[in-house]
C-alpha cells in the first residue's frame, strides 16, 4: 500500500499477546486514518456504554496516510478511546516525532486491549514488538521515564508515555511523547494508566512510500508556497508561537478572566506572547516535517520558578493565567513544565482551579476543604496545586476530577465552564458566538480544535465573520468541523489550515495513496467521521441536552468589552446546525443522512 | 570556486524537512535513515544541527577507497560515489569523521550526498535558512562581523 503501511499491531495486555493484522483497505479509504480510521475501528469493537477505565475499553494510537511524509506538518498521530472526563469518544492529537517513527516501524495503528496485571511498556523495533516490564519506571515522571527507557533500549527511540497523573487516573491526564508533545485532552492518559501501560517505545527504520511521487511533490510545493505566504503560518506562529493570541483575544474582549466572569484581563501585557518572546523564549522548535515551528523552548532565568522546558501554549497561558486571575508569567511557565512532566492537560487543570477559586470566592468552599485559601491571582497556589493534582494529593485529588465533578460535589456544577464535562478553552463564546456552537457540539466536549471558527471570526481566515453575530455560524461551524475531521485523519497538523484547505489535503491524499480523493469525496469523509463520533456518543447515552453551554454563557451578559451585554445565542444556532447536519430536532442522525454518508 | 552546503545551527528548528526531502529524492521513500543529511537533534540541550558531507578539500573517504569509487565532480565540487565501482567495503564510512558517508538500510548500499547535481533538495526544503548552498570564500568574514557585533553589544552592556 502507499501512504498507509497496511499493518495494524494489536496488543492484548491481559493475555500479553502481540499480533499483526492487515489493514482493511476499504475502511482506510472511507475513514482515511488517524482520528477517522482509529474511531471507526474503535467504535466497531467497543461497547459505547463501556466504563472508560475498565479493561473492556480500548486504546488506539493511530497515524494517518500522510504521517511521516513531507506533506506540510505531517507528523501527527491520534489517540482514540472512550474518555474518562467526558464519557464521549476521545481523539487526542499530538505532534513531535513519535507518530512518524511508528510509520517508519511499519504500523498505521496500535490497538491496545484489556489490562496488564503489572506495569508494562511496549517496545517496537520494526517487526519486533514485545511487552516488557515497566515496574522500574512506574511512578516516574514522563521525563524520567523517557530517559530510563531510552537508556535501556536505543538512543534513537521515540517514546510516548504517561506520568504519575496517568497512573493515578487524573481525569484529564495526557499522553506525552518526545517529552513535551501531548495527546492532551479528555484523559487519554488515564485510560493508558488504567491498563497498566506506562509507555510505547518505538524505533523504525523503514520508509513511507507514496503512489505518485511527482504529483505528491507538486502538491507539497503548492502547499508550501501558501504556508510561506500566509501571515499566521509564516508570521504570527513562528515568531511568537500560539501565545501570539493572548493580546488578540483580549482586545476582542474574549480572553476569559476569573472563570469567565469577564473577557478582559487588565494585566494581559504581563502574560502576552510578546512578553514571553522577550523574556523567556530561547528558541523555536518544530515537530516532524513542520515549516511553522510554533513550539517554544523557554526558560525562567531566576527566582523560585527558575527552570527550562517547553511552552506554554496560548491555551495554557490563559487557563493557568487570566482564567485564574494570575499575571505572573514565570509561575505559568513553571506550572506548564509540571503539567508536561506529570502528564496532565493544563487547560482542564487551570480551568478547574479557576472554578475552585470562584467556589471559594462565593463561599461554597472553605479552608477545611482546601487547607489553603484559593484566591484568584495567587500564583503560588496555582503552581502548588499543579503538583498536588498530578499526584492526586490533598485537595488536588478533587481538582483531578475536573471542574464539573468538583462543582457538582459542592452543589454548584453551574460554575463549571465546560461542555460534556470538558473545560472550555480560551475563547469566550459570548464575544465570539460561533465558537460557542463549536463547544456545545464538539464530539469530545468543550474544545476549540474540532472546528476552529476563531480563524474566521477573529483572524479573518479564510473570510471575515462578525464574531458578535450568530448569523451563518451554523454553516461556518459545520464546515470547520468537517474539514478538521479530514485534516486530523490525514496526519497533518490543524495549524496548516490557516494557509491550506480541503483541496490541498485532497491532493496530498490522492497522490500519496493512489486513491482518487476529489474535494467532495474528501470532505464527505470528514463529515462521515464527524457523524460516526456523534453516533458513538448518542449510543453511549448522550442526548440533545448535552449539546449545551454553562448557564453563565447562556444567561449572564458579558460585563465589558466589544461583547458587552451579550450572551450566547446558542439555541438559534443549534437549531440551524442540526438541520444542516441532517439530524432530527432531537439531535439524532436521520436515516437518510446515515445513508448519504455510508454509515 | 564551487559552492558548498553551509549550516547555520541557530536557525535550525529540528523539523527534519531536509531529511524527508533528501530521502524521497535519493531513495524514493520518506525515511530519515535513507537521508544523506541528518538533523542531529538533542532535545534536552536544545541543540539541533544538520550534519552532512563537507565535500572536503582532502576527502578521507576518497583517499581510502580501494576501488576508486569516489571521485570529485569538477562542476559541482561534490565528492561523488560511483555505484558501479563501489564494492561495499565501507572503509569510507570508517574514515569520515562527520558521518558524511553512510550505509543506507533502505537501499542496502553505501550512499553519500552528491549535492543533487548542484541543486540540493535539503536547501530548498529548509524554510529557515539553516542550510544554504553558497560560496564559502567569505564565510569567515561573515562570522567575524557577527562576532564583532556580539562583542559590541557586550561592551555597550558593561560600559
Amino acid at each position: 500500500m502507499f501512504g498507509w503501511t497496511g499493518k495494524i499491531l494489536r496488543i492484548n495486555l491481559s493475555e500479553k499477546s502481540v499480533g499483526v493484522e492487515d489493514l482493511n483497505r476499504k475502511l482506510a479509504q472511507d475513514y482515511i486514518g488517524a482520528r477517522g480510521l482509529g474511531t471507526k475501528i474503535f467504535t466497531d469493537e467497543v461497547d459505547p456504554k463501556v466504563d472508560p477505565l475498565s479493561p473492556d475499553n480500548k486504546l488506539i494510537f493511530a497515524t494517518g496516510p500522510l504521517t511521516g511524509t513531507n506533506a506540510v506538518s505531517a507528523g501527527r498521530y491520534n489517540v482514540i478511546t472512550k474518555a474518562p472526563l467526558t464519557g464521549t469518544i476521545a481523539a487526542s492529537n499530538s505532534g513531535g516525532y513519535f507518530g512518524s517513527e511508528l510509520k517508519y516501524a511499519g504500523y498505521d495503528l496500535l490497538v491496545f486491549e484489556g489490562k496488564a496485571d503489572q506495569p508494562v511498556y511496549l517496545y517496537i523495533k520494526d517487526d519486533l514488538a514485545e511487552l516488557r516490564s515497566a515496574e522500574h519506571v512506574w511512578g516516574k515522571t514522563t521525563f524520567e521515564t523517557d530517559d530510563i527507557l531510552r537508556e535501556e533500549t536505543c538512543p534513537d527511540v521515540k517514546i510516548a508515555c504517561i506520568g504519575p497523573a496517568g497512573e493515578k487516573r487524573v481525569r484529564y491526564a495526557c499522553i506525552i511523547n518526545d517529552k513535551n508533545r501531548a495527546a492532551g485532552r479528555s484523559g487519554v492518559g488515564a485510560v493508558m494508566g488504567s491498563k497498566n501501560l506506562k509507555a510505547v517505545v518505538v524505533r523504525g527504520t523503514k520508509g513511507v512510500t507514496v503512489a505518485d511521487p511527482q504529483r505528491f511533490k507538486n502538491a507539497v510545493d503548492e502547499a508550501m508556497t501558501k504556508v510561506k505566504a500566509n501571515a499566521v503560518t509564516s508570521g504570527g506562529l513562528p515568531t511568537y508561537g500560539s501565545a501570539v493570541l493572548v493580546n488578540i483575544l483580549n482586545s476582542h474582549g474574549a480572553l476569559p478572566t476569573r472563570n469567565f466572569q469577564t473577557g478582559i484581563f487588565p494585566e494581559v501585557e504581563k502574560i502576552s506572547g510578546e512578553t514571553m518572546a522577550e523574556k523567556n523564549t530561547i528558541r523555536k522548535k518544530a515537530c516532524m516535517g513542520c515549516p511553522i515551528a510554533c513550539g517554544r523552548v523557554t526558560e525562567v532565568k531566576t527566582g523560585k520558578f527558575a527552570g527550562q522546558g517547553e511552552g506554554p501554549e496560548y491555551e495554557a497561558i490563559w487557563s493557568m493565567g487570566a482564567d485564574c486571575g494570575i499575571s505572573q508569567l514565570d509561575a505559568i511557565i513553571k506550572a506548564n513544565y509540571i503539567s508536561n512532566e506529570l502528564g496532565f492537560d493544563p487547560i482542564s487543570y487551570g480551568a478547574t482551579l479557576a472554578c475552585a477559586m470562584e467556589l471559594w470566592e462565593k463561599g461554597y468552599l472553605s479552608e477545611s476543604d482546601t487547607q489553603i485559601p484559593l484566591i484568584f491571582g495567587d500564583a503560588d497556589v496555582m503552581v502548588g496545586f499543579a503538583t498536588k493534582t498530578g499526584y492526586r494529593e490533598g485537595f488536588g485529588d478533587l481538582l483531578a476530577e475536573g471542574s464539573y465533578r468538583l462543582g457538582e460535589k459542592y452543589g454548584h456544577a453551574e460554575l463549571s465552564m465546560s461542555a460534556k464535562k470538558q473545560e472550555y478553552p480560551a475563547y469566550d463564546p459570548r464575544a465570539i458566538q460561533g465558537i460557542g456552537l463549536e463547544y456545545a457540539t464538539s464530539n469530545r466536549g468543550g474544545c476549540h480544535v474540532r472546528g476552529y471558527t476563531i480563524s474566521a471570526e477573529v483572524l479573518g481566515i479564510p473570510a471575515a465573520f462578525d464574531p458578535l453575530e450568530t448569523k451563518d455560524k451554523a454553516s461556518l461551524t459545520k464546515a470547520f468541523q468537517d474539514v478538521t475531521a479530514l485534516v486530523d485523519s490525514s496526519g497533518i497538523c490543524l495549524f496548516t489550515t490557516f494557509a491550506i484547505g480541503g483541496e490541498e489535503v485532497a491532493a496530498f491524499l490522492s497522490s500519496a495513496t493512489g486513491i482518487d480523493y476529489t474535494l467532495e469525496k474528501a470532505l464527505l469523509a470528514g463529515e462521515r467521521i464527524w457523524n460516526l463520533e456523534r453516533q458513538f456518543n448518542m449510543n453511549a447515552g448522550l442526548s440533545k441536552s448535552d449539546d449545551t453551554l454553562a448557564p453563565r454563557i447562556l444567561n449572564e451578559a458579558l460585563p465589558e468589552g466589544p461583547g458587552e451585554g451579550k450572551v450566547s445565542g446558542l439555541e438559534e444556532m443549534l437549531k440551524e446546525y442540526y438541520q444542516l447536519r441532517g439530524w432530527s430536532e432531537e439531535g439524532k442522525i436521520l436515516p437518510q443522512t446515515k445513508e448519504r454518508l455510508g454509515l | 570556486m564551487a559552492k558548498k552546503l553551509v549550516i547555520n545551527e541557530e536557525m535550525c528548528t529540528a523539523c527534519r524537512r531536509c531529511e524527508l526531502a533528501c530521502s524521497i529524492k535519493n531513495a524514493g521513500e520518506f525515511n530519515p535513515l535513507a537521508s544523506r543529511i541528518t538533523a542531529a537533534v538533542f532535545l534536552d540541550e536544545n541543540f539541533y544541527l544538520p550534519v552532512v558531507c563537507q565535500q572536503c578539500d582532502t576527502p578521507y573517504c576518497m583517499e581510502i577507497c580501494p576501488a576508486g569509487a569516489l571521485q570529485r565532480n569538477e562542476t559541482t565540487g561534490a565528492v561523488v560515489l560511483d555505484e558501479k565501482r563501489c564494492i561495499g567495503c565501507r572503509m569510507c564510512i570508517m574514515a569520515c569523521p562527520f558521518g558524511g558517508v553512510d550505509y543506507s538500510v533502505a537501499e542496502h548500499k553505501v550512499v553519500k550526498c552528491d549535492l543533487c547535481g548542484g541543486e540540493p533538495e535539503c536547501v530548498k526544503a529548509c524554510v529557515w535558512g539553516a542550510i544554504e548552498y553558497k560560496e564559502v570564500s567569505e564565510l569567515g568574514l561573515e562570522k567575524r562581523k557577527k562576532a564583532a557585533r556580539k562583542l559590541q553589544r557586550m561592551m555597550r552592556e558593561v560600559g
